[in-house]
């Protein structure tokens, strides 16, 4: 599946990952960070991830 | 698909929050997130309907959900946006606000920092002995106070939400700084110059907030400042997201205990309240001194040549900088 990702901008090939938690586990991003975007709309942390999805992962936290 | 279901409705959930022990729908979460907020507001005694507010908005995601949450919940709320000067990054987040002003038919005002005052934060970080955050939020506090009083606004609103309040309180407390502490309070009342300031969001995350602004339909600037890159506040916010990793809930409980529990024991005990403050030379804001530190930043910034962004930035934040230049970001 296609990732894309900020600070900075880009996109990144992922393989293996099934739900959105064990892909943010596998990129070691820390979930309480990151909301994950599929077509517009919020996917959970148990949501299934398919090999030809495109997600975006946003981070939440701002820097004050 | 996804297997897990609203707590409330049952239907398919699109957020986990794992310090609820709980996932919700779209709906059920507007509608956590909106209970949350008139908690706080009745809890803390902040608003009332039929007060005149002005929120401090600048386009990212905590200032637009919480204009647009006082907005749902019937309160008359006109917007601030400050243009600090920092390049593009400017530049992109008056356009959200704008934007967000204007689909929805809102009252906005507009000050610009070079404009009006002579300067900008990154020319103010580089004149002052201040780190350039502390330059920006000094201006920043002290043009939103103004705009409070100057326009007989009852209460002035910021977006500090959950996450921000518990990464000031784990600083403050990493340095046992009681002035501070004694004066960390979701509530600020009005007087000796100063307008009353809520902080409606106090119960609400960042991942909660962001997903306000998603399901609402709301575009707000996801991009971080870049001069904040890097800096103690979001290192701070880092070390309370590993501890909420393991330990949902952690970061609640350690601001809204701190709030229930210490906040009464501290209170009255703030020397910069105890001590009285006078009345600023220059433009009679509050001050301990004879010219208010805004003043004296102004006066000083304003005579210098203005300062391109990536000179203030620290060598990490820098090469992030230019690379998002490059990329045409």
């Amino acid at each position: 599946m296609i990732v894309r990702l900020r600070q900075p901008k880009r996109e990144i090939a992922v393989d293996g990952a099934h739900t959105v938690n064990h892909l943010l586990d596998q990129l070691d991003m820390n979930r309480e960070s990151f909301l994950v975007i599929r077509n517009g709309t919020l996917v959970p942390g148990d949501g299934r991830l398919e090999p030809d999805d495109t997600i975006e992962i946003r981070p939440v936290v701002s820097g004050g | 698909m996804t297997s897990s279901k609203c707590r409330v409705c049952r239907e398919p959930a699109i957020i986990d929050l794992p310090r609820h022990n709980a996932n919700f729908c779209a709906e059920h979460l507007l509608q956590l997130c909106r209970r949350q907020v008139e908690k706080a507001i009745h809890d803390f005694e902040m608003l009332s309907i039929g007060d005149k507010v002005l929120v401090a908005v600048s386009g990212g995601k905590d200032s637009l959900a919480v204009w647009d949450l006082l907005r749902e919940l019937g309160y008359n709320a006109d917007g601030l946006y400050i243009g600090l000067g920092i390049g593009e990054y400017s530049d992109v987040s008056l356009g959200y606000t704008r934007a967000f002003a204007d689909e929805r038919g809102l009252s906005l005002i507009t000050i610009d920092l070079r404009d009006e005052y002579g300067y900008d934060v990154p020319t103010a970080a580089k004149v002052s002995k201040r780190v350039p955050c502390s330059a920006c939020g000094l201006s920043k506090r002290h043009l939103f106070d103004k705009a409070a009083l100057d326009g007989g606004y009852d209460v002035l609103v910021t977006g500090h939400n959950l996450d921000d309040e518990a990464a000031v309180l784990f600083g403050n407390t990493l340095r046992w700084d009681v002035e501070y502490l004694a004066r960390q309070f979701p509530v600020l009342p009005a007087g000796n110059g100063f307008p009353k300031k809520i902080k409606p969001l106090m119960r609400l995350t960042e991942r909660e907030m962001a997903a306000w602004c998603i399901v609402r339909g709301i575009d707000y600037q996801v991009e971080e400042c870049p001069i904040a890159f890097g800096n103690k506040h979001l290192g701070y916010k880092q070390a309370l997201n590993s501890i909420e990793r393991q330990s949902p809930g952690a970061k609640s409980a350690f601001y809204l205990n701190f709030i229930a529990n210490m906040a009464p024991l501290l209170a009255g005990r703030s020397q910069a309240e105890a001590g009285g403050l006078g009345v600023c030379e220059t433009c009679g804001a509050p001050t301990t001194g004879e010219v208010c530190a805004f003043c004296r930043l102004q006066q000083r910034a304003s005579g210098h040549q203005p300062v391109p962004v990536e000179l203030v930035l620290n060598k990490k934040a820098r090469k992030v900088y230019l690379a998002a230049q490059a990329a045409g970001e």
